[in-house]
């Protein structure tokens, strides 16, 4: 009956319907992050979304169409360093983060100070999500299934051995750009559910989780997602019934599954 | 009238002001069965993957079956096996199966798609390297030679006119590698598929190849092992006994 009652609230359903695809995307993609050793990238790329955020609230207009070009032009600026700069990936999140978090912070003093606004966005709040971002949430996560969907066989071939994936006449640049605007975005849009500062989590997680048990790379995703899903929609009910932060549970509720997951293995391997 | 399948003219590759590759003209034609031997920093790999378009050359022109490589796109002629895979993650979680059917890609137009009808062409490869007991394994379960077995079959699943392969025997226990061999030649004389080997294997090459390409940043010899042999060039330049050790087949 208590869930059922949970269930009637307007804002409840948003958070459900907008958090169950954000986790989906950034389970989806979060295995392949997990696998290239580009899990920060969700850190780097949150920290940048602080300093459009920021731009935003400055400008007086809604963050996340400052968010969103910001985000990903910031994305495309990572694969330039790491292609051009003679960086690794994790160098080149670094540089991006930091550019993000600086810049942020300037346009926040310029503005006169932290506000509220700003603050909500660190740790996030998915249950104060509008009908409209459930709109744009909806919109932007076929547009990123889509192409994970259609790209599926290349991104395997690519994140397994990006030197064959050339050789066999896949346009490795072509699809790794593709991939990191898919990730912006994602990043973007999962900010609202936990926060700058915990977006990361619901990347890398889900996927870890996944990649304790998983035999096969379409089981691995499928199974990332499911573990994603999972823990929004836990991480919704438990904190409201709770009176607990919503982003911080669901990302407890993903470590339990972490642990879980990990003594399954583990007795598993003993076992055999 | 031979294909040529690759063509270089006067290439050169430099990384940081260092010249890895200086003045390379060579042609691979049809059938061709290419050992491509040289000591440690002597630029084979640098050579292959110039070869394929995988990296720039600073100078000089490359024809790959008549096509500069930016422009190719027949990528389904080719099957390549790389030295090792750069920043391999034993915790990958793919199966055999799924790492093979990679291979098939390059004939795939968008969007690229393994579908039920392509087992066929995977099964034949297992039986073809004998790796069907291992097809339903994650790769980081397998040992170092098993895979690079299923490497290998990525490269062949394809069935491509020209393998490259870049050290791909120094996992193999002799067994395999002998059996290894015996599916390569079998391939260049039945199929005439054309073979490049990056080898270090000096001494044994030679059994099995038709051609040696003998590198140290410039080609110090390329030609059939005939010639190598009676070459009193090559005779000043490694020394009686080494050119021996080379010509080993012929002992």
């Amino acid at each position: 009956m208590e869930l059922l009652h949970i269930l009637s609230y307007g804002f409840i359903q948003r958070a459900l319907i907008a958090g169950c695809l954000i986790a989906l995307l950034c389970s989806m993609l979060g295995v392949f992050l997990v696998l290239r050793r580009l899990s920060l990238i969700g850190d780097g790329l949150a920290h940048v979304t602080f300093g459009s955020i920021a731009l935003g609230l400055l400008l007086n207009v809604s963050p996340i169409y400052v968010s969103i070009p910001v985000v990903m032009a910031s994305s495309l600026w990572i694969l330039k360093l790491t292609e051009k700069a003679r960086l690794y990936g994790d160098a080149a999140i670094g540089i991006v983060s930091a550019a993000g978090i600086a810049g942020g912070t300037l346009l926040a003093s310029v503005a006169g100070g932290f506000n509220v606004d700003l603050f909500s966005y660190l740790f996030g709040n998915i249950l104060a999500i509008s009908t409209a971002e459930v709109g744009i949430s909806f919109v932007l996560s076929l547009a990123v299934i889509a192409v994970i969907v259609t790209y599926y066989h290349d991104l395997f071939s690519l994140t397994f051995d990006e030197e064959f994936a050339q050789a066999s006449g896949i346009r490795t640049k072509r699809i790794n750009s593709i991939f990191i605007l898919a990730t912006a975005l994602t990043i973007v849009l999962a900010t609202r559910v936990v926060g700058i500062l915990l977006v990361s989590a619901l990347l890398i997680l889900p996927a870890v989780t996944s990649l304790q048990i998983a035999k096969g790379f379409k089981p691995a995703i499928l199974i990332a997602a499911i573990f994603g899903i999972i823990s929004v929609i836990g991480g919704i009910g438990v904190s409201f019934i709770m009176n607990l932060p919503t982003g911080a549970t669901i990302v407890m509720l993903n470590l339990i599954f972490f642990s879980a997951a990990f003594s399954f293995r583990s007795r598993r391997y003993q076992s055999q | 009238m031979p294909v040529d399948i690759v063509c270089a003219d006067r290439l050169c590759f430099t990384y940081n002001a260092a010249e890895v590759l200086c003045d390379i003209s060579l042609q691979i034609t049809a059938g061709d069965y290419i050992g491509l031997v040289g000591p440690n920093g002597s630029g084979k790999t640098t050579l292959i993957k110039t070869l394929l378009g995988l990296l720039p050359p600073s100078a000089g022109r490359i024809a790959l079956f008549g096509r500069n490589p930016a422009e190719f796109s027949d990528w389904c002629k080719i099957g390549y096996l790389p030295q090792k895979l750069t920043g391999f993650n034993p915790y990958f979680p793919a199966r055999v199966k799924e790492i093979v059917s990679l291979g098939l890609l390059a004939r795939k137009r968008f969007p690229r798609r393994i579908a039920k009808t392509d087992e066929a062409a995977i099964n034949r490869v297992f039986s073809l390297l004998d790796i069907h007991e291992i097809k339903d394994k994650r790769i980081g379960e397998l040992s170092g030679g098993q895979q690079q077995r299923v490497l290998l079959a990525r490269a062949l699943v394809g069935e491509p006119e020209f393998l490259i392969l870049d050290e791909p025997t120094t996992a193999l226990d002799p067994e395999t590698r002998d059996k290894f061999f015996s599916t390569l030649k079998e391939l260049n004389q039945n199929q005439r598929v054309t073979i490049i080997i990056v080898t270090h294997d000096v001494a044994d090459i030679g059994k099995y190849a038709s051609k040696l390409l003998y590198l140290d940043k410039r080609i110090i010899f390329f030609g059939s092992f005939e010639n190598f042999c009676s070459s009193a060039d090559m005779a000043r330049y490694f020394g009686e006994f080494a050119q021996h050790l080379i010509c080993h087949r012929h002992s």
